[in-house]
């Protein structure tokens, strides 16, 4: 595997291993909010993308020249600014899909992967491992949502990006365009890609590592439940003590 | 007698209660309304019922089967369930309607959570509510051989004057075992009897209701009257979900003061769904809310331990 902080581990780690929304279930509200159909999907997932790269990009350039105390106001400035931008871009280009994703656009400002990225990597990283963080989030965020609202809307309108599939006397489960649908798409594709990553580390693989910001502490750590790095090791120990 | 004592740790008295007896007399006390909406309405919904109890218990039995999970089958839970669905839909409906919510009602509400005793809202009741969800249109369509036009809540809603007799015999339009009140109350009485249930839940609920709808009907100008409180009581789903889905004994709480609460709670739902709500019935969502509040009733009235609580002195 490439080496930490380059450009392929970086976007391997934001697709698979720290999926935002499969692994870190960090941007909820879009991700529910958003994802009836697979076009609205890649739309946000693409447009959050861009805003992640571009800040944390910048706020990895000014991470020595920011001060500790007011840094999260200076990262909101910043992550605003280019959301700002997407939105005038997205209704100057692309008008259906702004209309469609209506108030999500500018509630990017307040998703908590960009603000946990800029927090957790882009604050203490290089420019360029902090790009392709960004990136990698974003694509991870992308796929993610893109799958979701495929679901969604195969199940609850027949249709893939559009395009009807399904054969004339399906009638649509009208129940996954709406808000329950999200949940159960939401959590049926979790389901499923911890039961694939598991079944890949049984297999020697090994599928995640350490948490990237890992303090080796899982006792304060957040991500303690959903790390296997924690039972990987006091396996190990149990292991070694007898 | 020998002076040798059997030691054992307790429990030492054992009722023979067992989950597939009790669920087999919940089977039984729904016969009567099964039976009546055969009568009803036709040997279609003989077939419904069928491919109902015959989707969940075949849902249940695969999925312990491919996650090589202990089978369950045998403690009739899944044909509760399968019964339950049935008899709260319309004999109108395809015959996928019932494989989609009998699938729903055990893979993701019972099985995924752990199943019996896990599930924390009635299964049968949340497959109804992601049918109505998703095929509003064809769960709300009355019409049959036996009955067109609206059923009587639907008619009470528009101002119409209904037949209470003939709700409460149940010679009306409506889902297949909902419509007669007799047989429900029959199979209600069966199971008071046999100690299955006792009336706290149903008791409440029912009281409170009638207490609401009358407060809220006054509200909102209607003229309440006697027999506009009766046929609310007699129509609809309210008597099926009093008696055999909100007494579901993993889904109400286990607390005494708490079923109380539960009870009234219900009935204060079920009155703002009837009249304020968007549709005639609300049943059906009102026990689902219930169910999901049932953790918190719990904790709230919860008897205090002895020794603990009260005034320090």
């Amino acid at each position: 595997m490439s080496k930490p902080g380059g450009a392929g581990e970086r976007l391997l780690n934001g697709i698979v291993k720290e999926n935002p929304t499969f692994v870190l279930t960090l941007g909820m509200c879009p991700t529910l909010a958003v994802t009836t159909s697979a076009v609205n999907g890649l739309g946000m997932g693409l447009t959050t993308m861009a805003v992640l790269a571009l800040s944390n990009m910048i706020i990895s350039a000014l991470r020595k020249i920011i001060p500790d105390k007011v840094r999260i106001p200076a990262f909101i400035v910043i992550i605003a600014s280019f959301v700002t931008v997407m939105q005038l871009l997205l209704q100057g280009f692309l008008p259906d899909l702004y209309q469609s994703l209506g108030v999500y656009i500018p509630l990017i400002v307040v998703n908590c992967i960009i603000l946990g990225r800029a927090e957790a990597y882009a604050s203490k990283n290089s420019v360029w491992s902090s790009l392709f963080d960004g990136i990698g989030m974003g694509l991870g965020f992308s796929v993610a949502l893109t799958c979701i609202g495929a679901v969604r809307e195969i199940l609850g309108a027949g249709e893939i990006f559009g395009f009807h599939i399904m054969p004339k006397s399906y009638v649509p489960f009208s129940i996954f365009v709406m808000a329950p649908g999200a949940f159960f798409v939401l959590a049926i594709l979790t389901a499923i890609q911890n039961k694939v990553k598991i079944a890949g580390e049984k297999k020697g693989r090994d599928m995640s590592k350490i948490q990237s910001g890992c303090s080796e502490d899982c006792m304060h750590c957040g991500q303690a439940g959903s790390c296997e790095h924690k039972f990987y090791d006091t396996a190990k120990t149990q292991k070694e003590g007898r | 007698m020998s002076d040798l004592r059997k030691v054992s740790s307790n429990p030492h008295i054992r009722a023979k209660d067992t989950t597939a007896k009790i669920m087999l007399t919940v089977v039984v006390a729904l016969l009567p309304a099964t039976f009546f909406g055969i009568y009803n309405f036709g040997p279609r919904a003989l077939l419904i019922i069928a491919i109902s109890v015959a989707t969940t218990v075949l849902t249940e039995y695969l999925f312990e089967k491919i996650c090589k999970k202990r089978n369950t089958v045998g403690d009739f839970s899944a044909v509760v369930t399968g019964l339950l669905l049935a008899l709260n839909l319309p004999v109108s409906v395809p015959w996928w309607i019932p494989v989609v919510g009998g699938v729903f009602a055990i893979l993701v509400v019972k099985m995924l959570f752990g199943g019996l005793g896990q599930n924390f809202m009635n299964p049968a009741l949340a497959g109804r509510c992601f049918l109505l969800l998703s095929f509003t249109s064809i769960m709300t369509n009355f019409d049959c051989d036996a009955y067109t036009g609206a059923t009587p809540l639907a008619a009470i809603r528009a101002g119409e004057g209904v037949m209470v007799r003939d709700m409460i015999i149940g010679r009306t339009a409506g889902t297949i075992g909902e419509t007669s009140m007799i047989a429900i109350v029959i199979g209600a009485c069966i199971l008071i009897l046999a100690g299955v249930i006792d009336l706290k839940v149903p008791g409440s609920y029912l009281a409170s209701f009638a207490v609401f709808v009358a407060l809220f009907a006054a509200l909102s100008g209607k003229t309440v009257s006697a027999p506009y409180i009766s046929a609310q009581l007699a129509g609809g789903g309210l008597m099926l979900g009093a008696f055999f889905m909100a007494t579901d004994y993993v889904t109400r709480p286990v607390t005494k003061k708490g079923q109380y609460v539960f009870g009234i709670f219900l009935g204060f739902l079920t009155a703002v769904f009837r009249i304020f709500g968007a549709s005639a019935e609300g049943v059906s969502y009102a026990i689902i809310i219930g169910n999901l509040l049932v953790p918190l009733i719990e904790k709230v009235t919860m008897p205090k331990c002895f020794g603990r609580g009260g005034e320090r002195s």
